[in-house]
């Protein structure tokens, strides 16, 4: 394309660029302009008459003495305690990726090197599974999750998310290990190794590229979900996401909305660093279905 | 591999998903035939002076037997299929016998649950899923024609939109569209309509949502297009060139025809992601005037008294629609794994 470029109109080229800069302020300009709304008072966030205050900050300064406060933050980390929501999160996330990870490569792994007709009708029930939107199990987990006491419970919802993140991660999975080379594991076996040898010793040393990716995926929906984690988790184990959405009834009457505006930009922050530096790993694994058709 | 070594393998990933998927589904449907056990009353005749009367109390102890016996509640077969807040059969058939005009039919049929939801979901996937692969299209090609550098800046940057958590998503938009934020109030300046909100007519809340909806997935379309045009022949090109096509026609005949099997693609991931379009409703508190399947689902099950029955049956009634979706992806599976057929 690089000879094209240089024949490329003016017209066209100015096109171009106005596309992606309008692009481009679609894209990023609401996340930085909430971020630095949130240091601000409401009446700046929410600056009918003049929009130059929501960026210079006069009320705040007002009020503060400062174009910038932490009120928001402090009101829901400390009053609110989103705190908690952070740290429930991290635990959610934290295990139902190292569970589905463990679980999905042994999996993964055992569908691409199975040529039998099973293996094919497996991966069919794991898209269809993919396809069903995660709400509409709900009521079907919560009958028996009440009858054995174990609704509200963190272990309970990283298992259900555990389960409902698997048909995608083994897709996924399943892809990567067709792009290693049978040969390698032949080979081990060849020499004397079970399976499971082959599994640890050959292919374990080499799958951390597309185990990376999965387990950049299975946080996404993890840290992500809303239909699951908000029915099944009791209101003090709640994670960040259900807080945010209980924060939007009590803040809108309590006239504290900036408590809202700050806990969305702190559940933001860590999928910003995620982006910033997994990018080439994210684009890889949205592409690696695709490319195989 | 074995079927031993395979059935050890993948133990652990199937047990996951009997236990947390399947054993569930079965339990939504079967929930979806039953509902909740009346209360059992004890009828009783009390004769005083001035005469006899009934009275009736409830029988706590019975009705805990009941529910003890049967946990499922009482089969009822169809029947919540066929009420009002779901398929609704009888009043359709009213609204079809006292129509005036079959757009006043399909008005009234707004007035029922089911239906103004499936009306929001079919409609947010018939308009989003399109305008997605074009947006997408339309990015990856300007992005293709940028600098090294700014092409890397642009993908970090347009990641951002799908990452971010669709409610916290929703939630930011919801805010810059508010009458007081800047584009809601931006609007009212451009119009020159000081009480124009985005949030108190249905159709604009349809456009914000569906505006939503493709900011939110344009970005995924845009990442796997980007990777394709990476692998687009360049002789092809070149020939297209000598052969005198402008550059709109090297784009429609050469590139688009490449990208096609990613076009399939995003079609079916989006087809399956707005198909159970709900957090944005949420986020955007836009339930007045759109909801969707999963919306109802969710309203269901968040009652102070949960309904499981009426929940479930819309459940069964989703997923149906997800099968039917991807019915043509089923077929075509099958016929390449079947070809003799």
């Amino acid at each position: 394309m690089t000879s094209n470029q240089i024949k490329r109109p003016l017209g066209l080229q100015l096109l171009i660029y106005g596309f992606v800069l309008l692009w481009l302020i679609v894209a990023a300009f609401p996340f930085f302009w909430t971020m630095w709304g949130s240091f601000k008072v409401e009446l700046d966030f929410f600056s009918k008459g003049d929009w130059t205050h929501a960026i210079s900050g006069v009320r705040t300064q007002a009020v503060y003495g400062e174009s910038f406060t932490g009120a928001g933050y402090e009101g829901a980390w400390i009053q609110e305690e989103f705190w908690r929501a952070f740290s429930n999160t991290a635990i959610v996330c934290f295990f139902t990726v190292l569970t589905s990870l463990t679980i999905a490569t042994l999996g993964g792994y055992a569908l691409s090197r199975s040529g039998f007709r099973y293996s094919f009708w497996l991966l069919i029930i794991a898209l269809v599974f993919r396809a069903l939107p995660p709400i509409t199990l709900v009521s079907g987990y919560l009958p028996p999750f009440y009858a054995w006491n174990v609704w509200g419970l963190l272990p309970t919802t990283i298992i259900v998310l555990v389960a409902i993140n698997q048909p995608f991660t083994l897709w996924m999975l399943h892809s990567f290990f067709q792009t290693i080379p049978k040969e390698l594991d032949e080979s081990a076996k060849v020499d004397g190794c079970t399976q499971f040898q082959a599994f640890r010793h050959v292919i374990i040393p080499v799958m951390w590229p597309g185990v990376i990716t999965a387990g950049l995926f299975s946080f996404l929906l993890a840290y992500n979900d809303f239909a699951v984690t908000a029915v099944l988790l009791s209101q003090e184990n709640q994670t960040m996401v259900p807080k945010i959405a209980s924060f939007m009834g009590t803040t809108q009457t309590e006239g504290n909305v900036m408590f809202a505006v700050a806990a969305v930009v702190s559940s933001i922050i860590p999928l910003f660093l995620l982006v910033l530096f997994f990018q080439r790993q994210l684009v890889s694994g949205l592409t690696a279905g695709a490319v195989k058709g | 591999m074995k079927h031993k070594t395979f059935f050890w393998f993948f133990l652990p990933t199937a047990l996951a998903m009997l236990l947390f998927i399947a054993l569930p589904l079965t339990s939504v449907v079967s929930q979806s035939f039953h509902a909740p056990h009346e209360e059992v009353l004890l009828v009783s005749e009390i004769c005083d002076p001035f005469g006899c009367a009934t009275e009736s109390t409830i029988d706590h102890q019975a009705t805990e037997q009941l529910k003890k016996d049967k946990p499922l509640g009482q089969w009822v077969g169809f029947e919540i299929y066929a009420d009002r807040n779901h398929l609704a059969f009888k009043e359709v058939a009213e609204f079809w016998e006292n129509r005036t005009s079959f757009t006043g039919f399909i008005s009234s049929l707004n007035n029922l649950q089911f239906y103004r939801a499936m009306g929001f979901t079919l409609t947010y996937v018939i308009v989003v899923t399109p305008l997605v692969i074009l947006f997408g299209l339309i990015i990856a090609l300007a992005v293709n024609s940028l600098h090294r550098h700014l092409k890397g800046l642009m993908v970090f940057f347009s990641l951002l939109p799908m990452i971010v958590t669709p409610l916290v998503g929703s939630l930011i938009l919801f805010w810059m569209i508010d009458a007081r934020g800047i584009v809601g109030s931006g609007l009212q300046e451009i119009f020159s309509d000081p009480n124009l909100s985005l949030k108190a007519s249905t159709g604009l809340t349809w456009v914000t949502l569906i505006v939503y909806g493709v900011w939110h997935s344009a970005p995924f379309a845009f990442i796997v297009f980007y990777a394709g045009l990476q692998t687009v022949p360049k002789e092809t090109l070149e020939s297209a060139m000598i052969d005198g096509a402008s550059r709109f026609q090297q784009v429609m005949h050469v590139v688009v025809p490449h990208l096609s099997p990613l076009v399939a693609f995003v079609a079916l991931i989006q087809l399956m992601d707005n198909f159970r379009v709900f957090e944005p409703i949420v986020g955007f508190s836009a339930e007045a005037h759109a909801t969707s399947l999963s919306w109802i689902i969710w309203n269901d099950i968040g009652q102070e008294i949960r309904l499981f029955s009426s929940a479930a049956t819309t459940s069964v009634l989703t997923i149906i629609g997800v099968v039917i979706l991807l019915l043509p992806v089923l077929i075509r599976t099958w016929r390449e794994f079947n070809p003799e057929k």
